[in-house]
């Protein structure tokens, strides 16, 4: 799927880029579509042996929890696209390095090799530093500040995870006797406890920093403050969803003792997101700055339905992750708009622009009444959810986590509130509204939000067979703790 | 005698002194022809390497041999010296008129590490060493009317010349107690003694000068600064594999584990090392210290497969010496064609490369991430060997503190890439890389992605050549 463009063509470029996307976006729908519920597991499975020594097969493959992520990354990288459209310097890096950047992502969803999976997990930050300092912008913080910020915290999570991967191949190969990186044949291992326990933290904390737990969440923000919007929808929509994925498909399927020892500390952890970042959410002045720690404090609520470690919990996290990402996306693509207009992204300039722009306002509401999981958005199933599997296991944290909607209501409302309504103001009267290109994200994002929440058993049922058979392998794990 | 196993070194030998011939021969004008000529020679031996692949031969009762793990090596080398020769390019006419010697020098230095490869016998690497080094000592001053070259010539030939009586020193002893200067008898001749432990440490002190590990590492830096540009590249590249390559024979077949515990000493040098090297690179301004300083880091972690001593570690010091010479050189080329434009190796100068060089800048960054670890480049895999090696020998410490310095390594990395990709720059006219050139850029940046994405073929080589030492 990657592609050189060899032109310096720029129109050329940007259709080339839009029309691959949408193929990989109609292929992903029609995997969806195929992919036969009845039978459930693993499907479309291809095999390559690829490395005999280290046992790596480039072995491709979905189950119901990979669907979804993947379906999101097209929904994601297709809007992308579009929302870059207005691109006129370096076109040509600028969609390669997007491409090996989506490509990158959708690596990681679909593959059932640990090793493959770690190699398209890590192909995906470098381009985004080089998108970061080339395009990116700076305003609170400069764009190589931000760019490296972020390159060093993913890169340094990935350090303590790639050991983690190292030590389980090494203990696997001694228990099994020959190499393997295949993800469903180490889950079948039994290992010691004391080890689970050593990978699983190594991982939770790999995994953890990529979706940006707390504390490791700083670079977050910034990182999205100083991306241009292609990358801030890509990597707020997907790229931290690898996190969870990883954790789920990798941590719990792989070490479940481990998971089950360490799941209390995540869920305490991912209270700081819930709270903290709310907190930070309602002192934010810059539009970007909102929503990047409003995704930290969203992130939050996934890793407590992932350390819950039940059917519904889980469940809840993936919906959750498939939600935010699509609202995360949308509503940096119209901020991204937004400011490539009015080159001001502080929320006290603005006031009435749904006078001036209704359509944008349109994005803006949906997107913000998804996140605060208004019921009838895709979100809200996903918090609902969480809530009821999570309340199971952590009776307080539920309780105090469920208070992190408030907070969002409040800081979003108020955000909505101060940029679209209010009096007009007339020096934004020259700003136009949507059209063309910049209404594809809009529908595309906006349409996945509503199809999701009102109609959620289209991607539940789905969800549910993937994680039935991960729970059928947790068995009856107790979870430590008494929260 | 089959004496056509030593086909590979009598043919360097020749072409060496070919060279050294036809540069006294031809008139100016027709001394263009000896680049073609050294690199065709070169591909020659090449082709003659790898088909004496498979052979497993000892010759003079045990003093040579001609097996995988040495011809591994000796392709590597070949390769190392090819892409050295093409990439030097236009930095060549700074020799003016001694550009011929360089040549026939390279080859010689060339010989010198083949021997050191298959040399199954103390005195007999030790020749293949000093024939190395020799001819760096002059190639390292050979920019005549360069106060930082004669120095770096000098600084060389002081060092290395103590380094090597260390060395010999401690081979010495190591006789008094074995009783044989052969490899393969130095094992039987064991007793428990202090002497035989200091003998070891001297020799591990004169190979750890050469492959540059921290606390002999001062040399490389101001070595790798003042030297020409495609010798400094020859030297991190090939002078470290050589060494790297007589290293693992020695320790590996002549001292057992049972008499002195090396692996944890050599695991403790390559954290420093590593750590080391990272640490100072961050800091430096200048792109040959910085590739020097990072080379020094290279070399730590090709030291921890050696120090894991197992399967996974040792394949993963050929694999990983292999890729290196693609990545660094990869870097070492995009440097010198920066030199060549610019007269300077201050960051600075990379500033709007990718503009000015598209494909150079793309192909500098590529090689350096490889150098960082970055999956999917070579690089990556190669840390997978040598980690995976680490951990199974339950050092998992090692692995955490050389994983977790990679990525602090991108930083340096990266404000290269940053300075290529948006550095300021004034002059935005095209650069041209020349055909020569060009080809060693591409070749390193093939030979970078292609093992990495599909690593199976090198990594069966390099199980191949290390089979007997399992």
């Amino acid at each position: 799927m990657i592609m050189l463009l060899p032109r310096n063509n720029e129109k050329a470029i940007k259709i080339t880029a839009a029309v691959f996307t949408f193929v990989s976006l109609i292929l992903s729908l029609w995997v969806w579509m195929a992919y036969d519920r009845s039978q459930g597991g693993m499907q479309f499975v291809q095999q390559i042996p690829w490395v005999y020594d280290l046992g790596v097969t480039f072995a491709l493959g979905v189950d119901g929890i990979s669907i979804p992520m993947l379906l999101l990354t097209n929904l994601i990288g297709f809007s992308a696209v579009f929302a870059s459209w207005k691109v006129a310097d370096r076109v040509k890096e600028f969609f390669s390095l997007l491409l090996i950047l989506i490509t990158g992502v959708m690596g990681t969803f679909i593959t059932t090799d640990l090793f493959i999976f770690f190699m398209f997990y890590e192909v995906v930050v470098i381009p985004i530093y080089l998108l970061v300092i080339m395009f990116g912008s700076s305003k609170r913080v400069t764009k190589e500040y931000a760019g490296m910020k972020l390159t060093i915290y993913l890169l340094i999570g990935s350090a303590f995870l790639l050991v983690g991967l190292i030590a389980l191949f090494v203990q696997s190969k001694a228990i099994l006797g020959y190499p393997t990186m295949d993800i469903f044949k180490l889950a079948t291992i039994d290992f010691p406890l004391g080890f689970q326990i050593f990978v699983f933290a190594l991982m939770a904390f790999g995994f953890g920093t990529l979706l940006s737990m707390f504390p490791f969440h700083a670079w977050s923000p910034d990182g999205y403050a100083g991306a241009p919007t292609a990358v801030s929808m890509i990597h707020a929509g997907v790229l931290k969803k690898i996190g969870g994925y990883g954790l789920i498909r990798i941590g719990v399927m792989i070490l479940p003792g481990g998971a089950a020892y360490v799941a209390p500390v995540i869920a305490v952890l991912a209270l700081g997101n819930v709270i903290y970042a709310a907190f930070i959410c309602l002192s934010q002045k810059d539009l970007k700055y909102i929503v990047g720690y409003s995704s930290v404090s969203h992130m939050g609520y996934v890793l407590i339905g992932i350390a819950a470690l039940n059917l519904i919990s889980i469940n809840g996290a993936i919906i959750m992750m498939f939600a935010h990402g699509v609202m995360a996306a949308l509503f940096f693509s119209m901020i991204g708009n937004l400011y490539e207009k009015s080159h001001t992204r502080n929320v006290d300039d603005f006031g009435g622009l749904a006078h001036q722009m209704p359509r944008l306002a349109t994005g803006f509401m949906i997107a913000g009444l998804a996140s605060l999981g208004l019921p009838g958005m895709v979100n809200f199933i996903g918090e609902f959810t969480i809530f009821i599997g999570a309340f199971n296991t952590y009776k307080v944290l539920t309780i105090l986590a469920v208070s992190g909607v408030i907070f969002t209501a409040l800081y979003i409302l108020r955000t909505l509130g101060a940029v679209l309504f209010g009096p007009r103001k007339p020096e934004w009267d020259h700003l136009e509204d949507l059209k063309g290109a910049e209404m594809v994200p809009l529908v595309v994002l906006g349409a996945a939000i509503l199809i999701g929440g009102i109609a959620p058993f289209t991607l539940m049922d789905l969800i549910n067979l993937g994680v039935g058979d991960l729970v059928a392998q947790l068995g009856s794990l107790q979870i430590g703790g008494m929260f | 005698m089959p004496w056509a196993l030593l086909a590979v070194e009598i043919s360097l030998a020749l072409l060496g002194l070919l060279l050294l011939v036809l540069g006294l021969v031809l008139p100016e004008k027709g001394r263009r022809v000896m680049q073609p000529v050294a690199v065709i020679g070169l591909l020659g031996i090449l082709i003659l390497g790898g088909g004496l692949y498979t052979v497993n031969f000892s010759l003079f009762s045990g003093n040579y041999y001609i097996d995988p793990f040495a011809s591994f090596f000796k392709l590597l080398f070949i390769i190392a010296g090819i892409l050295v020769i093409l990439s030097a390019g236009r930095y060549l006419e700074r020799f003016q008129e001694r550009v011929n010697e360089f040549y026939s020098l390279m080859i010689f230095a060339l010989l010198g590490m083949v021997v050191m490869a298959s040399a199954g016998e103390m005195i007999t690497l030790y020749i293949g060493l000093e024939l190395m080094t020799i001819s760096f000592y002059i190639l390292t001053a050979y920019l005549l009317n360069d106060k930082l070259s004669a120095e770096a010539g000098l600084k060389y030939l002081i060092l290395g010349a103590l380094s090597s009586a260390i060395m010999l020193f401690g081979i010495s002893l190591v006789y008094a107690v074995t009783k044989t200067t052969v490899i393969a008898q130095m094992a039987f001749g064991y007793t428990n003694e202090p002497v035989l432990i200091a003998g070891i440490i001297m020799i591990l002190a004169g190979f750890a000068f050469k492959v540059s590990l921290v606390p002999f590492h001062m040399w490389a830096p101001d070595i790798y600064q003042g030297a020409p540009i495609p010798i400094t590249a020859f030297l991190a590249v090939g002078s470290k594999a050589a060494a790297f390559a007589a290293l693992v024979r020695v320790f590996v077949a002549a001292f057992p584990v049972t008499i002195f515990q090396w692996p944890l000493l050599l695991a403790v040098l390559a954290a420093i090392t590593i750590v080391v090297g990272n640490l100072i690179a961050l800091a430096q301004d200048d792109i040959k210290r910085l590739l020097a300083y990072s080379s020094i880091a290279q070399a730590g972690y090709i030291l921890v497969g050696l120090a894991a001593y197992n399967g996974y570690g040792l394949k993963g010091v050929l694999f990983y010496a292999m890729l290196y010479v693609f990545s660094n050189l990869g870097a070492f080329a995009a440097a010198t064609l920066v030199e060549v434009e610019t007269g300077s190796t201050d960051i600075k100068a990379f500033n709007g490369l990718a503009r000015r060089s598209p494909m150079a800048a793309a192909i500098m960054t590529v090689c350096m991430l490889s150098l960082a670890g970055i999956p999917p480049l070579a690089g990556f895999v190669g840390k997978f060997y040598l980690f995976s090696g680490a951990i199974q020998s339950d050092m998992i410490w090692l692995a955490f503190i050389g994983l977790i310095m990679s990525m602090v390594s991108v930083y340096y990395y990266l404000r290269v890439a940053k300075a290529m990709y948006i550095g300021p720059c004034e002059d935005t006219s095209a650069i041209k890389p020349g055909a020569a050139l060009g080809f060693a850029l591409w070749v390193c940046l093939i030979g970078t992605i292609m093992f990495g994405l599909y690593p199976a073929p090198l990594s069966n080589l390099a199980h191949f050549a290390i089979q007997m030492f399992l």
